[in-house]
């Protein structure tokens, strides 16, 4: 555990997007995305303008364009899946160069990937400016039930714990000379998994010791309750607000 | 790979929400059975256990790899309940902190892999433990039945999903066959993987395995003399 403690599912920043509070944002990227999913798929133009408003909101959030980008690798395998939809779709067929595809596939298609690229980057504004602990906070306030917060929270306290862990294991695998290469790999993987479970049952067991020894009764005491004012409010209430205007005069033309 | 938003119209993701919120609810009362006060801590950790093991890349072949799903691993070793509440976080997590899955599609995704997957697996995984032998390392391959089987059972629930709300026309029969025709595949590998971690944990700390208790109990105590050290 020699590594300091790192950030690496958010961006250390001070814009005003970072200190904004989680449930403010969670709010506002539920609305925007239920916004975008209802959007007619022909609505080419509506898509433009969400765009447009989630890379301001990124922009304003100071985060480094690169480092956003690399993190929407995530979505790669479902692009593959939304290029198909020509392909297999039904319906009337339209000539594009050399092949046959169909029209309902190419709309659907388009209709796909544009709704899923807003979505992942509307929660990556999200996920790049709030602390872990600050989005369980903020689900906490949104009254997500109190157990599932606490598993929630145990879960990110501990991610770099266990993910170090795993990382150990794995140094110490090709330090003996491992390296997975064919499905022969598979039985020392699986025991390196076997061993986790180990491990991370184990030290759930002696965080739920280390509780009780503190007077753990089963409910985690709220030590900052989320607030926010008006003026948040307003602020967070932009995108959504701005992305209902579109979809309203797209539906009412 | 988690359905993102846009991919279900707006009313099946509602409606599929519906049903993870529920299905959830009734977890959240099971896992008290199963784990007592302990659920919070143990039930997080079990979280960050799928989490990592998803993390975790088996080589297959011209490199190419895959990685577990985990439902039916964490329904043996937690428990159906708890295996359902921490791959519910689990998916929280990755939709709110990494964009995986989309945050409209919550819903979906905890119903296809924290309630179809983990109970399909937990249900063919007891309905085997019936027949087969009453000892502890009999669980493995009963382990391994129930990943076969849940893997593409939830491709299948995803299928009809698609087809009672999906955006694009595609016929019912292309989708599920191409989706479970992918997932048995995927779910070859995810049952030769869970009975090997299974295999793992059981001839170490077979009392860890929630599914090897019924079978752990039958033991009695034996006092040998004799034994060689």
């Amino acid at each position: 555990m020699g590594a300091g403690h790192g950030h690496h599912l958010h961006f250390h920043g001070h814009s005003p997007v970072h200190h904004l509070p989680a449930h403010l944002k969670l709010l506002a990227l539920v609305g925007f995305v239920l916004t975008v999913v209802l959007t007619p798929r022909t609505a080419f133009a509506a898509y433009a303008v969400y765009l447009l408003l989630v890379l301001v909101a990124q922009r304003a959030s100071r985060v480094p364009f690169g480092y956003f980008a690399k993190r929407m690798v995530v979505e790669v395998p479902f692009v593959l899946f939304a290029l198909l939809m020509p392909f297999v779709a039904t319906g009337p067929r339209v000539d594009v160069g050399p092949l046959r595809l169909s029209e309902h596939g190419l709309v659907g298609g388009f209709a796909l990937l544009a709704k899923g690229t807003l979505g992942v980057m509307a929660s990556l504004v999200l996920a790049t400016t709030t602390e872990p602990r600050h989005v369980v906070a903020g689900l906490e306030r949104l009254r997500l039930p109190g157990q599932l917060v606490q598993i929630m929270g145990f879960m990110v306290r501990y991610l770099e714990v266990v993910t170090g862990e795993l990382s150990r294991m794995k140094v110490a695998r090709e330090s003996r000379g491992f390296r997975a290469t064919s499905v022969r790999a598979w039985p020392v993987l699986a025991t390196t998994a076997g061993a986790l479970f180990i491990r991370s049952y184990e030290r759930g067991e002696r965080v739920h010791l280390a509780m009780l020894s503190r007077g753990y009764t089963g409910s985690l005491p709220v030590t900052h309750p989320a607030t926010a004012t008006p003026a948040q409010w307003r602020v967070a209430g932009m995108l959504p607000a701005a992305a209902l205007a579109t979809l309203l005069v797209v539906v009412t033309r | 790979m988690h359905v993102p938003d846009g991919f279900l119209d707006a009313p099946t993701s509602i409606g599929a929400a519906v049903v993870a919120a529920s299905g959830v609810a009734l977890a959240l009362r099971g896992a008290r059975r199963e784990l007592d006060d302990r659920t919070a801590p143990l039930a997080g950790l079990v979280a960050l256990f799928i989490f990592s093991t998803q993390m975790l890349n088996f080589p297959i072949a011209a490199g190419t790899s895959g990685h577990l799903l985990g439902g039916a691993l964490a329904a043996v070793l937690v428990g159906p309940c708890t295996a359902t509440l921490s791959i519910t976080v689990v998916l929280l997590v990755q939709a709110t902190l990494m964009a995986d899955g989309g945050i409209t599609a919550l819903g979906t995704n905890i119903t296809l892999m924290g309630l179809v997957g983990v109970w399909t697996g937990w249900l063919v995984f007891i309905a085997l433990r019936r027949v087969l032998p009453k000892r502890p390392l009999w669980v493995v391959p009963a382990a391994a039945v129930a990943a076969l089987v849940s893997v593409p059972t939830a491709a299948l629930a995803f299928s009809l999903l698609f087809d009672v709300g999906g955006t694009v026309d595609v016929p019912f029969a292309t989708v599920a066959t191409t989706m479970v025709g992918i997932h048995t595949l995927i779910g070859i590998g995810e049952a030769v993987i869970t009975a090997l971690a299974v295999l793992s944990i059981v001839v170490v700390r077979p009392d860890l395995v929630h599914g090897a208790r019924p079978s752990l109990e039958r033991r009695t105590l034996t006092i040998r003399e004799g034994v060689s050290a």
